[in-house]
């Protein structure tokens, strides 16, 4: 199920003095089963272009279809559509509201009028996705920590069971543990098939994981590649005020330094063969 | 040492949450640390290790369940040296919109030194310096609501300049900013600590922002277990992962390759250090 | 959506009315109100419906935008005509099957509704002239003597200033929660009342929690600056009246004056009332 952004524009409040052009002729495709990392710094459309994926905003010109629905066209289902696509917002832990877990997590399927032993079905299906136990079902949600209310939060979309997976800044605020859980979490969703479209400005995170890169600046896609491709543009990404990872930015400190180093590389353990590679080849401080 | 020059001192601090010691939650088992006057600490350590109870003493919002802290030499448990303590250990929060009072910017800073009594003509002194000191001179007359992350909490932090404390101690104030907003924060603070020697207690979940620091704390289970540079600190990878917390990347790759075998020096921790190391490494023979 | 709502009706010209200092304009306020309520016949209203005029003028506020202030009362005050009309006794003026309009009930409904008009604009005029800081600061100043009989001056501006400072963020907030909830297939748009009011619980219950958290947190980082209440507390803003605040006070007390008279020469519009 393709989505597809077409020349997408949009404007906060038009029409008015403080009319706001979020994003500004956009467009780009959604692959099945692709990992996508959107990037840019704050205020640069991320947020508006992906809440324009299952509907909750509609362009202010252009066209968004998804699987071939246009969500601005009057006969469209949306509430379908938000099933398809689901949406997992920054900080979802606040959204949760119910008295159990399960209720919570059931909050999604029930609006879609799913019912009775499915509704069970997918809760527990959802909850082992994200690596809880079922002994929390029965659990207030208030009772849990901060790291396991944002993973209901996401079982409570993926009880919905979506075809795509969209999250935004999935990690903001969360300490390196949980961060790696959720991050571990969504990997394998998407090995399970799931198409994932994850907001991010953590760079190391989004080049460890995605296949493919776009980069927004002012509501405009500035790049669009795989994460190699899109981190050898180091001075662009860095003039529009994003860190480039450490490792990059190291092989490129090196490289200028005259080392025969690639730079592409996106990993610690690339970033040590290379080194230690020509280290050993200079036969210089080399092993005795 | 002489007591002047340390800034908090926590002595077998035990903090316990609930209605008594025996059946309430234990969230500091016994805390001994010393931080010195001028130094930029950083504590780290995973959720529920105790930091944001720790930080809570430094200022007197919360009182120890057994042990004692000093600030300055003052006793936490003394309800005179209340306000004092406050006023000199200030506290910025994590989340930048529930700290901010006012409408306006500078009526927000304003708002420390108005409890404190002080006369208006110093404050509107005292609040114009604040502002200054953190970059937002420019923004006095903004309001909160429409300033990013990076700007709100440079506003705590100015709102908290204007006491005029001696330390800073900030719970996680980076969590929920952007990668521009952390380096302002981070930029801030180790200015002020540099030019106007306050003390700066840092808790963090970014390790890279330990990096500079002049010393690193490591919190787990209530208790301080490790303390010592930022080279001596991260060169624990394996207790760090134990805790579940990230080692830095340049850190990583000088173990990979001091294992095998190359000299590299432990107190590489930034790219640029471990570049200039590296370098040096080709050249030295 | 519901970034649109415009918190107050402050309208930002600069004017002679616009700077002067919110004491006064409050005072002021307040003494036409006080007066508003002993005119007792038209002619009072004249009186103060022209003091009303000039204060307007010389706000430099549109007026179509005083007169917009006014629409939200709309229904009120057609309802206190409408109860006066065919409520009170007198000769008949139109009968229509079992109700009777009167004359009296008419003279009397255009006295009580004229009097609303005037009250509902010069009011809105302080709020249209007077940003919600200032009034804050005006209303802890002016306040401040009556905290000898009980009256919490500082907790009500404080508790105004934090009301004002969390609104636009809340309203933001509300609008992130509706829109995950939408994501996850609520409904907050068909239905019945009570079905649409039902509805309104996963909006409602985090924002709330949400609000209890944000308090909190709020709270603590207070007690951390120091804050003890008001006592011992200074401001940095000095409230400063300067000669418009008093040639305005001074106006109205003339106004008042010039009622009073109008009162006992022309009597009441009613008879047998005040």
């Amino acid at each position: 199920m393709p989505i597809e952004i077409e020349h997408v524009t949009y404007d906060y409040m038009p029409g008015t003095p403080s009319q706001v052009r979020a994003l500004d002729d956009v467009c780009m495709t959604i692959r099945d089963g692709e990992f996508l990392g959107l990037i840019g710094p704050t205020g640069s459309g991320k947020s508006t272009l992906i809440q324009h994926l299952n509907g909750l905003l509609v362009p202010t010109s252009g066209r968004v279809l998804i699987d071939g629905l246009d969500t601005r066209a009057k006969g469209t289902d949306l509430r379908k559509l938000r099933q398809k696509v689901g949406l997992v917002f920054q900080y979802p832990e606040e959204q949760v509201f119910e008295e159990t877990v399960f209720e919570d997590i059931a909050f999604g399927p029930k609006n879609l009028g799913v019912l009775g032993e499915e509704i069970e079905a997918r809760v527990r299906e959802a909850i082992a996705l994200v690596g809880l136990p079922e002994s929390l079902l029965q659990r207030s949600p208030f009772e849990l920590s901060g790291g396991q209310l944002r993973r209901v939060a996401l079982a409570g979309v993926l009880a919905m069971r979506p075809e795509v997976l969209v999250l935004d800044e999935p990690t903001a605020g969360l300490d390196p543990l949980g961060k790696r859980e959720i991050l571990g979490h969504i990997r394998r969703l998407h090995e399970r098939g799931l198409t994932v479209v994850m907001v991010s400005h953590n760079m190391e995170d989004v080049a460890k994981l995605a296949d493919r890169l776009v980069v927004l600046d002012h509501g405009r896609i500035v790049l669009d590649g795989t994460p190699r491709e899109v981190f050898s543009h180091g001075e662009l990404l860095e003039s529009i005020g994003l860190d480039i990872p450490d490792v990059t930015k190291m092989m490129k400190e090196l490289r200028k330094r005259g080392w025969p180093v690639r730079t592409d590389v996106l990993t610690l353990e690339e970033a040590y063969e290379e080194i230690s590679g020509y280290l050993a080849g200079t036969k210089v401080g080399g092993p005795r | 040492m002489n007591e002047e020059n340390r800034a908090v001192v926590a002595e077998t601090l035990v903090h316990t949450y609930g209605p008594d010691e025996s059946s309430g939650v234990t969230a500091l088992a016994g805390v001994d640390l010393e931080i010195k006057q001028g130094e930029f600490v950083c504590i780290i350590g995973p959720n529920g290790s105790g930091k944001s109870t720790l930080a809570r003493h430094f200022n007197a919002l919360l009182l120890p369940t057994s042990g004692r802290v000093l600030v300055f030499g003052m006793d936490t448990k003394d309800e005179r040296n209340l306000w004092e303590i406050r006023r000199t250990a200030g506290m910025v929060f994590q989340n930048p919109d529930n700290q901010m009072v006012a409408t306006v910017v500078e009526e927000d800073v304003a708002f420390g030194p108005e409890n404190l009594g002080i006369k208006p003509e110093e404050i509107r002194q005292r609040v114009s310096d604040a502002l200054k000191a953190v970059g937002m001179e420019d923004f006095s007359r903004a309001s909160p609501h429409f300033l990013s992350g990076g700007q709100k909490q440079r506003v705590a932090i100015a709102g908290i300049l204007a006491m005029m404390p001696s330390v800073i101690v900030l719970d996680e104030p980076t969590a929920m900013l952007d990668p521009r907003g952390r380096r302002e924060v981070m930029e801030t603070l180790s200015r002020l600590n540099k030019e106007k020697g306050i003390t700066v207690v840092h808790i963090t979940h970014h390790m890279d922002e330990a990096v500079h620091a002049d010393r690193v704390i490591v919190m787990y289970e209530g208790k301080a277990v490790l303390s010592g540079s930022p080279a001596e600190v991260f060169s624990q990878t394996e207790d760090l992962s134990k805790w579940g917390l990230d080692v830095p990347f340049v850190e990583r790759l000088g173990d990979m390759l001091r294992k095998s075998g190359y000299e590299v020096s432990r107190s590489a921790l930034t790219v640029e250090e471990m570049v200039d190391e590296l370098c040096r490494l080709r050249s030295s023979t | 959506m519901i970034r649109g709502v415009i918190i107050g009706q402050y309208y930002p010209v600069r004017s002679t009315v616009h700077s002067m200092d919110p004491r006064a304009k409050i005072l002021i306020a307040t003494i036409f109100m006080v007066i508003l309520f002993m005119g007792n016949n038209f002619y009072c209203f004249l009186a103060m419906g022209l003091f009303a005029v000039i204060a307007v003028l010389l706000s430099k506020v549109p007026w179509h935008v005083v007169v917009r202030t006014v629409r939200p009362m709309l229904f009120i005050l057609i309802f206190t005509l409408a109860l006066h009309l065919f409520l009170t006794p007198g000769p008949v003026l139109v009968r229509v099957g079992p109700i009777t309009a009167t004359w009296s009930g008419l003279v009397q409904g255009l006295f009580i509704g004229t009097r609303l008009v005037i009250l509902i604009m010069f009011t809105s005029l302080l709020t249209l002239t007077t940003s919600p800081v200032e009034l804050t600061d005006g209303l802890e100043d002016v306040l401040r003597p009556f905290s000898r009989l009980g009256v919490p001056h500082h907790e009500l501006a404080m508790m105004m200033t934090i009301a004002l400072r969390f609104i636009p963020t809340l309203l933001e907030e509300a609008e992130r929660i509706m829109k995950a909830q939408m994501a996850r297939g609520a409904d907050f748009q068909s239905g019945n009342m009570l079905r649409r009011a039902r509805n309104l619980a996963p909006l409602l219950v985090p924002l709330f929690v949400s609000a209890f958290r944000r308090a909190d947190e709020l709270a603590l980082a207070m007690e951390a600056r120091c804050y003890r209440g008001g006592e011992g507390r200074t401001r940095m803003k000095k409230l400063e009246m300067h000669r418009a605040d008093y040639v305005g006070i001074l106006l109205v007390l003339l106004a008042s004056i010039v009622v009073v008279y109008l009162r006992i020469k022309f009597g009441p519009v009613i008879q047998g009332t005040v």
